[in-house]
């Protein structure tokens, strides 16, 4: 089989940019406007025009209310794009560089091992700067882990063996979390609310701690997208073609592995984004990874903004971790690749 | 409460209260009794720091039960507007709006408009958030001795313009805590116990905990002190198995509703010598799971319980 399933039409060109684009642009101003604390929406509307440059708008807003849109809802907000977009590029660089439409920061395993670097880094009482590297360790060799056994007979047979290995070390990993996490009691709560998934911010602070991670493993992928085009012709043929293989998608896997970390550091368990924001990025404009892993760091962004929309309001005014939204969607989704999947075989 | 008793001993807090007087050459002030509760803005400092109060506040979102009953104690109920979900006492605490603190969405917090925050646990770094906001926010964790209630109940005298109400209510329950203990004398002394929050997995107060201490004021033994307790966390797991082993001379029940009933009704329990001869008491798990002024009443009632105990407590 080739590396990637075609879910949808033929490519199209920047249309599909413009559209996720403003999508996610609505979805930050509805998750701007939207809150418990009924901010009147007039008022939210004229603070943020009041901050473009060449408009200059009386909100009427009190200081306080400027206060939750800028210190509390924002920041959340910027969490949520850069996680969302972390994830989701993330899962398109797995799907590429493992050629398995079924690859994703959770399903290999990679999301449990940063928990356990994460959950480590949280009981020791370490430094939260710590936090992204842990997380990255733990991803790293958990990623390995899977990508080692599911090659125990020399070549990864099938798209399942990736992702049986990748269920096997997830549990694994998961385990020894629970396991650390029990260990000590005074922090088990901490843990918990965080290994469900959040986004509950105290100001910017997050954001600036895996910004960088982010943006350092966003530019490598991004720089090699085409060469997941060449990989995704097969192993022999990118070999003929003059790529390194090897050395590129150890770049990539370390790369991608660095965005799960940072997002995971942050914000706990998230799953699905990975497999629901690459795969509608491909409905919309095709299979090159040219397109694919840019467009789905920009649509990974919207669709944890409106999760986490969600997952504020459904339950005003208190809330429902953001895993079990992304997993409400993600789920029924990965059933239907999974379908296509195979019938693509 | 299991949750916030298994956080036990990890926010010892607070070391000392200070007042700030915002007047400039700090001369000014009256030698009159009540001077100091009129002495906003006011700073105290918590675990997370330093927080200064900057008016009395008449909008106090308390979301911890024993807090409370604190500020009721004190004569601060009402200025309070919100508890959390499990503020029952007094009984007109049920007035006030219901926060759940444990899925804390620090938006709702601020819609409710307060002007002192009050929090037992912070697991989202709501003190920041609302800190960013303007809203001065207490951080009062779990006590991890009596001092620690002493020291929260200066805390919030000081924060709520009840300094005076807060030392007496101090005073009355160590006077109260001396007395019971006097009268308790040596009866007590040697005797072990089973205290009993979780019917489930068997987390239990060992004498490190705060309401070990509480026990151990009158020389009770908690038979939890013999199990492995790495973390020092107070609240190591037992099993059905260690409990009747240990075969304590008294069983506290103060969760999940159980009684001497239901106790004698599980496998083996039927065995130990408390269950036959009935030393099982069953408390108020409220009262039992709070570090408020009512640990007083929890000390009476264990007093009352070793007082009432029947032979052959103790007995070789």
């Amino acid at each position: 089989m080739t590396g990637t399933v075609v879910l949808g039409g033929r490519p199209r060109r920047s249309r599909p940019l413009v559209m996720i684009a403003a999508v996610l642009a609505a979805g930050a101003v509805m998750a701007l406007v939207v809150g418990p604390a009924g901010l009147p929406v007039r008022g939210v509307l004229d603070e943020l025009a009041d901050r473009l440059p060449w408009l200059d708008v009386e909100s009427g807003l009190t200081s306080r209310q400027a206060a939750v849109l800028w210190e509390l809802r924002l920041p959340r907000v910027a969490l949520g794009a850069v996680v969302g977009g972390a994830l989701g590029i993330a899962g398109g660089a797995y799907q590429g560089v493992f050629r398995n439409p079924l690859a994703d920061p959770y399903l290999l395993g990679v999301a449990a091992g940063a928990g356990l670097g994460a959950t480590v880094v949280i009981v020791s009482g370490a430094a939260t700067a710590l936090l992204p590297f842990a997380a990255f360790a733990g991803g790293a060799i958990a990623v390995a882990t899977t990508y080692a056994l599911a090659r125990l007979g020399g070549t990864v047979r099938t798209t399942s063996t990736l992702i049986l290995a990748g269920v096997a070390v997830a549990s694994f990993f998961t385990a020894v979390q629970t396991f650390v996490q029990q260990l000590a009691s005074d922090t088990v709560r901490e843990v918990f609310a965080w290994i469900l998934g959040r986004l509950t911010t105290a100001g910017w602070d997050e954001v600036w701690l895996v910004a960088p991670f982010v943006t350092v493993a966003v530019a490598i992928l991004v720089t090699h997208r085409r060469h997941l085009d060449v990989l995704a012709v097969g192993e022999t043929e990118a070999t003929s073609l003059g790529l390194d293989v090897g050395r590129v998608r150890l770049t990539i896997v370390l790369a991608a592995t660095l965005a799960t970390a940072a997002a995971v550091a942050v914000a706990g368990l998230i799953g699905f984004v990975g497999i629901v924001v690459p795969h509608t990025v491909r409905m919309l404009s095709g299979t090159s990874y040219r397109t694919v892993l840019p467009l789905s760091l920009v649509a990974g962004a919207a669709f944890l903004v409106l999760a986490d929309l969600v997952a504020r309001t459904a339950l005003s005014p208190a809330e429902v971790p953001i895993g079990v939204v992304t997993a409400f969607v993600g789920a029924p989704f990965f059933g239907i690749v999974l379908a296509r999947s195979m019938r693509a075989r | 409460m299991v949750r916030t008793r298994l956080t036990a001993l990890f926010a010892v807090v607070i070391v000392f209260v200070s007042a700030c007087s915002g007047a400039g050459d700090g001369a000014t002030s009256t030698e009159a009794g009540q001077a100091t509760d009129t002495g906003f803005p006011v700073s105290v400092t918590t675990a997370t720091g330093s927080v200064t109060v900057a008016d009395r506040p008449s909008r106090i979102a308390a979301l911890s039960a024993t807090h409370v009953e604190m500020l009721y104690a004190i004569g601060a109920g009402d200025q309070l507007i919100a508890g959390d979900l499990f503020s029952n006492y007094p009984p007109e605490a049920a007035q006030l709006q219901q926060v759940d603190s444990f899925n804390l969405n620090v938006e709702a917090v601020v819609a409710l408009e307060p002007d002192l925050v009050v929090l037992s646990f912070d697991p989202v770094d709501a003190v920041a958030a609302l800190a960013a906001v303007g809203i001065p926010t207490l951080l009062l964790g779990t006590a991890g001795n009596l001092d620690d209630v002493y020291a929260q109940l200066g805390v919030l005298g000081a924060a709520t313009g009840h300094r005076d109400e807060a030392a007496a209510v101090v005073a009355g329950m160590a006077a109260d805590i001396d007395a019971i203990v006097a009268d308790v004398g040596d009866q007590a002394s040697g005797l072990s116990y089973y205290h009993e929050t979780d019917p489930i997995s068997f987390y239990t107060p060992s004498s490190l905990s705060f309401i070990g201490q509480i026990y151990g004021l009158l020389g009770l033994e908690s038979i939890a002190d013999a199990a492995p307790d790495e973390f020092e966390s107070g609240f190591p797991q037992l099993s059905p198995e260690f409990i009747i082993a240990a075969n304590p001379d008294l069983l506290f029940l103060a969760g999940g509703g159980e009684t001497l009933d239901t106790v004698a009704a599980r496998q083996g329990w039927d065995t130990l010598t408390a269950v036959e001869v009935g030393n099982v008491f069953v408390l108020d798990p409220d009262v039992a799971s709070r570090w408020g002024p009512r640990i007083v009443e929890l000390l009476d009632d264990v007093a009352a319980a070793v007082a009432g105990a029947k032979v052959p407590v103790g007995a070789p």
